[in-house]
């Protein structure tokens, strides 16, 4: 009945362990996309390749958004730490909008590829791309719900240690999504214009 | 309304189908009338289905796992009596039902025999093993049990709406691709593994986090059982792995359902890289699956020798090793498809250099046992039955490791007899030493001996009957898979598999019998002091069954095998001067409710229903973020009530002369 040796680790440690595990089998997830989409690039079934489909101004646009939505998270998080309950909410918000604007570039590019004939069942080239980057858009929307999800708890309940927790974790998932959508641009949309 | 859902759905075309229907519904009928004249609705809902109590948990992966196990071995027994009697005959079963058969037994026994098995038996024991009074995430512990039954759940339903997958259990397209299978069969196999996959994928993270953050204090991991151990490396190799076949079921699932082209023959698909990825995913899910069960192995030995575990900082650094070589060796599994002679070398080096560490363990468990004490216990009796059968197969996968060897056997019913000598030996032969062994633990009193060896020999025998021969017919040239035949020298073979198979079924029937006789008598065998085999690790400190906070002080640990370390002390059994409250998990509907509506969606994506599709996601997501927002979700018991279970445990321990 002595004191620990080590001391035990709290829920909100515990949980942050947990969500880093997930979010490696995550990457594992992506890693194979990524490896799907070189190996099947050049498989383009006689139709459109990446240099007749990316736009890379669209590309960058949609990296800025999601980059600068990195950022205010981080103004957000930093806002959560202080306790500033209304700032924090300020930031989530503007997060979340350009969030929901990367996600609304994206849609209107995979609507356009589809509506000149791309779409991912044209060729296994597309497959490999709109599964890979949809993959990413999917995680972005989760992320979107997450950051409403947490907008109405700091609302409800306030900065309690449960909800900062939690908002930790989700800081851990925008800034992971953020890293995959680097390696998107550099992997595929890069290489596929230049 | 019911997308492609129809009254053709029903297994109206055949008597076999109708049969394996009728069981199944009836089945399910018969429990919940049982539940029902019992009036213990009530009971199950509360003390079990909603309960978040790692040891209840457990429990109810291993019955679901007992169940898959029958029904993945009818499976077994009816492919058995096709192949003893279909020469030059088209036997009983028509080739499409026999196709069905044997892709849902190898589904069946891998994903919801074996798996759920192994984490039940996990989920029981280890946290109890570090000293600990629960698993990290009680909740998604939860949800990774009901994910599981949902994807089990799915598997049932598909033989009594629809057709089954007739791809194999490992699904290669571009056979399982829309073309040429058009059915649903593909899709029940796709969405019952993805939907059990994430239950998997969450419960390697559970495990992780549990063993790396609440061991007792002192419990360094050099000083971890062995079995934790080999915990440990399975869920790492988990949570590498099975993020593999979600991609690729998904995959799979975007070719089938969306006209993706990843794995079809034109537009630009890739066939091998199916191959690539499954295995990626495949061979480290063998040693998810044998490495516990070498943990078992472990523990079994050394109590049962009375001895301590001999040498094991080599058996911590072989589990290690064989969990990183896991990753390089999935060629094996398709060296004839065309891969370069360096590549196929480099894997064949890579699968014999696997094959040493196992060596090392064995050469560690005979060492325990040499000058020991043995008790010839069921789970021994296992346990020596593995060494011997396994070391078997394991030189037949030598023998499969060198490429040119391999272009002649892959396929064949060598391939077959080596895997089934790795799995039922290696991985189940340890599940059901480890059932043995932690069964007085769960519930309190132990199980009849002698029906458990009786189920041995049946097992093991049956196990030599049913899958020697089908070493000869591989060299003999049999491939696998065959509805029927026309060689005539195969078919005695055929036949003395056919009569092991049905050795194996008196075996689980002695297994059946044990449970009865047992829980019978369980008054007369009883375990009253928590420690019926004299057991050296920390899960027998706690009484049989625990109480649901496993320890009331957590245990001070300074070296392995502490439990045997603090008998041999006197410090097991002192009477603490005053306890605490502990904090317990509550108990939780939620889990449930998202197993029932991953079901739902399984179900709804297999038959195109997308409404109900998009409603159960919708239902999950909104469960989800209900217990995202619950702030308050553990109760304290008091410490009143701690020190009143401590004092009825005290006083078992007075009866049972050990305190």
């Amino acid at each position: 009945m002595s004191a620990p040796a080590v001391p035990a680790a709290g829920p909100h440690e515990e949980r942050a362990f947990g969500f880093w595990l997930y979010l490696m089998s995550d990457a594992i997830i992506f890693a194979l996309l990524f490896a799907t989409y070189l190996v099947m690039k050049d498989n383009l079934a006689g139709g459109p390749g990446s240099a007749d489909l990316f736009d890379l101004s669209n590309a960058f646009a949609e990296t800025m958004l999601l980059l600068t939505s990195s950022l205010t998270f981080g103004f957000a998080a930093l806002s959560a730490d202080a306790g500033k309950r209304g700032a924090a909410l300020a930031w989530l918000t503007v997060t979340f909008g350009l969030g929901a604007a990367f996600l609304a570039l994206e849609l209107h590019e995979f609507a356009a590829m589809i509506a000149q004939g791309a779409g991912p069942d044209r060729s296994g080239f597309l497959s490999a791309f709109f599964t890979l980057v949809g993959t990413h858009g999917l995680h972005v929307s989760g992320g979107l719900i997450f950051i409403a999800v947490m907008i109405s708890q700091i609302a409800l309940k306030g900065l309690t240690p449960p909800v900062a927790s939690r908002l930790f974790r989700l800081g851990l998932f925008w800034h992971f999504l953020d890293i995959v959508w680097i390696g998107i641009f550099s992997v595929v949309y890069l290489p596929g214009v230049l | 309304m019911l997308g492609r859902l129809t009254l053709d759905a029903l297994p109206l075309y055949s008597w076999v189908a109708m049969g394996g229907a009728l069981v199944t519904v009836l089945g399910g009928l018969a429990i919940a009338l049982v539940i029902t004249m019992m009036g213990k609705w009530r009971y199950v809902w509360s003390e079990w289905l909603t309960s978040l109590d790692h040891k209840r948990i457990g429990i109810m992966y291993v019955m679901l796992a007992l169940i898959m196990l029958l029904r993945g071995f009818i499976d077994a027994l009816m492919m058995r009596a096709q192949q003893a009697v279909a020469l030059n005959s088209e036997g009983y079963l028509p080739p499409d039902h026999f196709d069905q058969i044997f892709s849902s037994h190898g589904t069946i026994m891998i994903f919801f025999m074996a798996m759920p098995f192994l984490t039940g038996l996990i989920n029981i024991v280890m946290p109890q093993q570090i000293g600990s009074r629960d698993v990290a995430f009680p909740f998604l512990n939860a949800v990774s049990l009901w994910l599981t039954a949902a994807g089990a759940g799915l598997m049932l339903v598909s033989l009594v709406i629809g057709k089954f997958s007739t791809a194999g259990w490992t699904g290669y397209p571009p056979y399982s691709g829309a073309a040429y299978s058009p059915g649903v069969g593909v899709d029940y196999w796709i969405w019952s593994l993805q939907i059990s996959g994430v239950g998997t994928t969450l419960s390697g993270i559970n495990f992780i986090v549990t063993i790396l953050k609440r061991r007792a204090p002192g419990m360094t991991l050099m000083r971890m059982p062995m079995f934790t151990w080999t915990v440990l490396c399975a869920s790492v190799l988990i949570i590498f792995a099975f993020p593999a076949l979600t991609v690729v079921a998904s995959m799979l699932a975007l070719d089938r359902m969306v006209g993706m082209h990843f794995f079809t023959n034109a537009g630009g698909g890739n066939v091998m890289h199916y191959v690539n990825l499954i295995w990626i995913w495949g061979h480290p899910e063998v040693y998810i699956l044998i490495l516990p069960a070498f943990g078992i192995f472990s523990e079994v030995v050394a109590t049962f020798s009375a001895k301590r575990l001999f040498g094991y900082a080599s058996l911590v650094y072989a589990t290690a090793a064989i969990a990183l070589l896991s990753f390089t060796v999935w060629l094996h599994h398709f060296f004839t498809m065309g891969a370069s002679a360096n590549v196929n070398a480099f894997f064949g080096i890579m699968t014999m250099v696997i094959a040493v560490p196992t060596g090392v363990k064995v050469f560690d468990w005979l060492m325990t046992m040499y000058r020991g004490r043995i008790t010839f216990h069921p789970s021994m009796k296992w346990t020596l039955g593995f060494m011997v059968t396994f070391v078997i197969g394991g030189m037949t996968g030598v023998l499969l490791a060198l490429p040119p060897a391999d272009y002649l056997m892959h396929n064949s019913t060598f391939l077959v007899a080596h895997f089934h000598n790795m799995l039922i030996p290696g991985a189940l032969f340890g599940y059901f030493a480890g059932y043995m062994y932690w069964f007085p633990k769960a519930f309190g009193f132990t199980l009849d001996a002698r029906w458990g060896t009786r189920a041995f020999w049946f097992w093991i025998v049956g196990f030599y009957f049913a899958f020697m021969p089908l070493y000869a017919l591989g060299f003999m040239g049999m491939s696998r898979r065959m509805e029927r035949y026309s060689i005539a020298e195969w078919q005695p073979f055929l036949i003395t598999a056919a009569i092991g198979a049905v050795l194996v079924l008196i075996g689980i029937v002695c297994l059946g019998i044990q449970l009865y006789v047992s829980i019978r008598d369980r008054k007369a065998n009883r375990d009253t002091t928590g420690d019926p085999w004299n057991g050296r690790t920390l899960e027998w400190l706690t009484a049989s069954p625990p109480a649901p906070y496993n320890f009331a002080v957590v245990p001070q640990v300074d070296g392995l095998d502490a439990f045997h370390e603090m008998k041999r002390r006197g410090t097991a059994y002192l009477r603490p001067e005053r306890y605490e409250d502990i904090e317990m998990p509550k108990n939780s509907g939620i889990g449930v409710v998202i197993g029932i509506f991953a079901g739902v969606f399984g179900f709804a994506m297999v038959w195109y229903i997308w409404w109900a599709a998009a409603g159960a996601g919708l239902a999950i997501l909104v469960a989800i973020i209900v217990r995202a927002s619950q702030d308050e979700t553990e109760t304290l018991m008091p410490a009143a009530e701690v020190k009143r279970i401590e004092g009825a445990r005290f006083e078992a321990l007075s009866a049972g002369g050990v305190a």
